[in-house]
C-alpha cells in the first residue's frame, strides 16, 4: 500500500457553523485503495467532514483530491418514505439509462436472480424494501457510474447485526474486486478493526489518526468517548 | 378568434380548463412528493388581496394574483431553506390573515368571483397566456424533475451529485405561484388547492412509480376539469364545484383499486 498514489489530502480542515467550530484542525490522506474509518461519538462532526469533502459545505484549511476522480457518495440516515412513489428502476435511471448496466451493477451487491431482479426488484418501490435490501440498492447505485471513492455515512444504520456483516462483506468484495477506495463513518469498532486500514477519530479535532491496531488505544478511545469505549453503545440520534 | 369566442365559448372554456387542470393535476403530484399537499390549498388563500389590490387599480386580477403568490412562495422557500423546523403554524397563521385582508378590501361585486372562480368569464387574452405559461411550465418541470425527486429522497445525495436543491425548489414554487394565479378563473381561491392536491392524490392510490403518478395525475385533472365543465355547461351549473366535485369521483374511484 506504501506505493500508492495518494488521491486526498487534507490539511487543517476546519468547518463553522454560524461562529460555532465543527470542525477544527483535520489533517490526513488517503491512498488510492485505502479503506478509512471514521469513527467519534454523535455530533462529533463526522458526517459534516464527509460533506467538507464534498464540498457541500464551506470551510478553512485544504481539501485536495487527486484531478478527475469520481467520488460516489450514500448519506445517513436514508429513510425513505413508504408512500414515495418512486420506483427501484426510476431511482436507477436517474443515473443510467441503460438497464443491462443496472441489472450488473444489482448483480455486484449479490442480487443474482434477473428474473428475479427484472419482476420484482425493479418494480418495487423504494420505500417498501426492507433495510439491508435498500443498502444493497444504495451501494449498487452508488457504484453504478464506476466512481473511484466511495463515501459511505454508516452504511449499516439501521441494519440487523448479522446484516451489517453481510453489508461489510459486500464492501470488501467490492473494493478487492475493483479496487475502489472507501471512506467510511462507522460506530462499530470491530468493524473498523476488522475492515479499515486506516482510521481517524474525530470528536470536532483529530484525537486519532493511524492504523486501527496501533492508534485504537485505551487512552485514545478514553479521549474520543470520554469514558468506557468498550460500553460504548450507539444511540441512533442525527448528527450534522 | 373573438367571433369564435362569441359563437362558441364552450370550446374557449375546455381548452383553458383542461390545460390548467392537466398543469395543476401534474404539479400537484410533485407536492405530494415533497409532502406539502396542504401548501397549494393555504398558498392559494394569499391570492385575494393581490386580486383585490389588481381590481382597484384596474389591472388583470392574474398578475395581482400572482405578484401576491410571488411573495408568498418567497416566503415559503425563504422557511424551507433556513429553517428545518416546520413552518405549517406560520404559513398557516399567515396566510389565513391575508385571506382576511383579502375579504375586506375586495370589491363586493368580485368577490365571489374571486373566491369561487368563473370559467365562462375568460376572455383571449386569458386563453394565450394560459397556452403559453402551460408550454413553460411543462418545459421547466421536464428539466428539474429528476433534481426535484432526488432531493425528496435525499437532499444530501442530491447535493453530492451537484444538484442545487434550493434552486429547483424556488423554481418549483414559482411554478406553483403560476398554476395557482391561473387556475383562480377555473375554481377560485377556495377550491384551487383541491384542483392540484386531489388529482394526483387519486393518481397515487392506483401508482407504485413516478412515471405513472405523475402522468395520472396530470391525465386526472385534465379529466376533471373537461368533465366538470361538460356538466356544469349541461345543468346550468357553477362549473369551478363542479370540477372539483369530478376530481373527487375519481378519487373515491381510485380507492377501489389502491396498490
Amino acid at each position: 500500500m506504501a506505493n500508492q498514489e495518494t488521491i486526498l489530502t487534507v490539511e487543517n480542515l476546519g468547518v463553522k457553523f454560524d461562529n460555532n467550530e465543527v470542525l477544527k484542525g483535520l489533517s490526513f490522506f488517503v491512498k488510492k485503495g485505502d479503506v478509512l474509518a471514521i469513527v467519534g461519538p454523535n455530533g462529533s462532526g463526522k458526517s459534516v467532514l464527509f460533506r467538507a469533502l464534498l464540498n457541500l459545505v464551506p470551510y478553512s484549511g485544504k481539501i485536495q483530491w487527486a484531478p478527475g476522480l469520481k467520488v460516489s457518495y450514500v448519506p445517513q440516515k436514508f429513510n425513505i418514505d413508504k408512500e414515495l412513489p418512486l420506483s427501484v428502476q426510476e431511482f436507477f435511471k436517474f443515473k443510467e439509462k441503460n438497464s443491462k448496466k443496472i441489472i450488473s451493477a444489482l448483480k455486484s451487491v449479490g442480487i443474482t436472480d434477473e428474473h428475479h431482479i427484472e419482476h420484482h426488484i425493479l418494480k418495487e418501490r423504494l420505500g417498501w424494501l426492507s433495510g439491508g435490501q435498500l443498502q444493497r440498492i444504495l451501494i449498487a447505485w452508488s457504484i453504478i457510474d464506476n466512481p473511484d471513492v466511495l463515501l459511505f455515512d454508516e452504511p449499516t444504520a439501521g441494519i440487523d447485526v448479522g446484516g451489517e456483516e453481510t453489508i461489510y462483506n459486500l464492501l470488501k468484495k467490492l473494493k478487492d474486486e475493483r479496487g475502489f477506495t472507501i471512506l467510511l463513518i462507522s460506530h462499530d469498532l470491530n468493524i473498523v478493526y476488522k475492515y479499515a486500514n486506516n482510521v481517524i477519530c474525530v470528536n470536532k479535532e483529530m484525537i486519532c489518526y493511524g492504523e486501527p491496531n496501533s492508534v485504537l488505544d485505551p487512552t485514545a478511545l478514553a479521549n474520543l468517548y470520554g469514558g468506557e469505549a468498550g460500553f460504548y453503545k450507539h444511540e441512533h440520534s442525527h448528527d450534522h | 378568434m373573438n367571433i369564435a369566442m362569441i359563437t362558441n365559448p364552450i370550446l374557449f372554456q375546455l381548452l383553458v380548463g383542461v390545460l390548467i387542470g392537466l398543469g395543476a393535476g401534474y404539479l400537484g403530484s410533485f407536492m405530494i412528493l415533497k409532502r406539502m399537499s396542504l401548501v397549494g390549498d393555504v398558498i392559494s388563500h394569499v391570492a385575494l388581496p393581490g386580486i383585490a389590490l389588481a381590481l382597484i387599480f384596474e389591472i388583470n386580477p392574474f398578475f395581482g394574483a400572482f405578484a401576491a403568490l410571488f411573495l408568498a412562495v418567497v416566503g415559503i422557500w425563504f422557511l424551507e431553506i433556513k429553517t428545518e423546523l416546520p413552518s405549517e403554524t406560520l404559513v398557516g397563521i399567515f396566510f389565513a390573515l391575508s385571506l382576511a385582508i383579502g375579504i375586506l378590501i375586495t370589491p363586493e361585486p368580485e368577490l365571489l368571483e374571486a373566491l369561487f372562480g368563473d370559467i365562462t368569464k375568460i376572455g383571449s387574452a386569458d386563453v394565450f397566456m394560459t397556452i403559453a405559461l402551460i408550454i413553460v411550465m411543462f418545459f421547466a418541470m421536464f428539466r428539474i424533475y429528476r433534481g426535484l425527486t432526488l432531493s425528496v429522497v435525499s437532499k444530501q445525495l442530491a447535493q453530492s451529485m451537484g444538484i442545487n436543491v434550493s434552486k429547483i425548489s424556488f423554481l418549483f414554487l414559482l411554478l406553483v405561484a403560476i398554476i395557482v394565479a391561473l387556475g383562480l378563473k377555473v375554481t377560485g381561491i377556495f377550491l384551487m388547492g383541491a384542483l392540484v392536491i386531489v388529482p394526483a392524490a387519486a393518481a397515487k392510490n392506483i401508482s407504485i412509480g413516478l412515471a405513472r403518478f405523475t402522468k395520472l395525475a396530470a391525465l386526472f385533472g385534465g379529466i376533471s376539469a373537461l368533465g366538470g365543465i361538460l356538466f356544469a355547461n349541461h345543468f346550468g351549473l357553477h362549473p369551478g364545484p363542479i370540477i372539483v366535485l369530478t376530481s373527487g369521483v375519481i378519487f373515491l374511484l381510485t380507492l377501489l383499486f389502491k396498490k
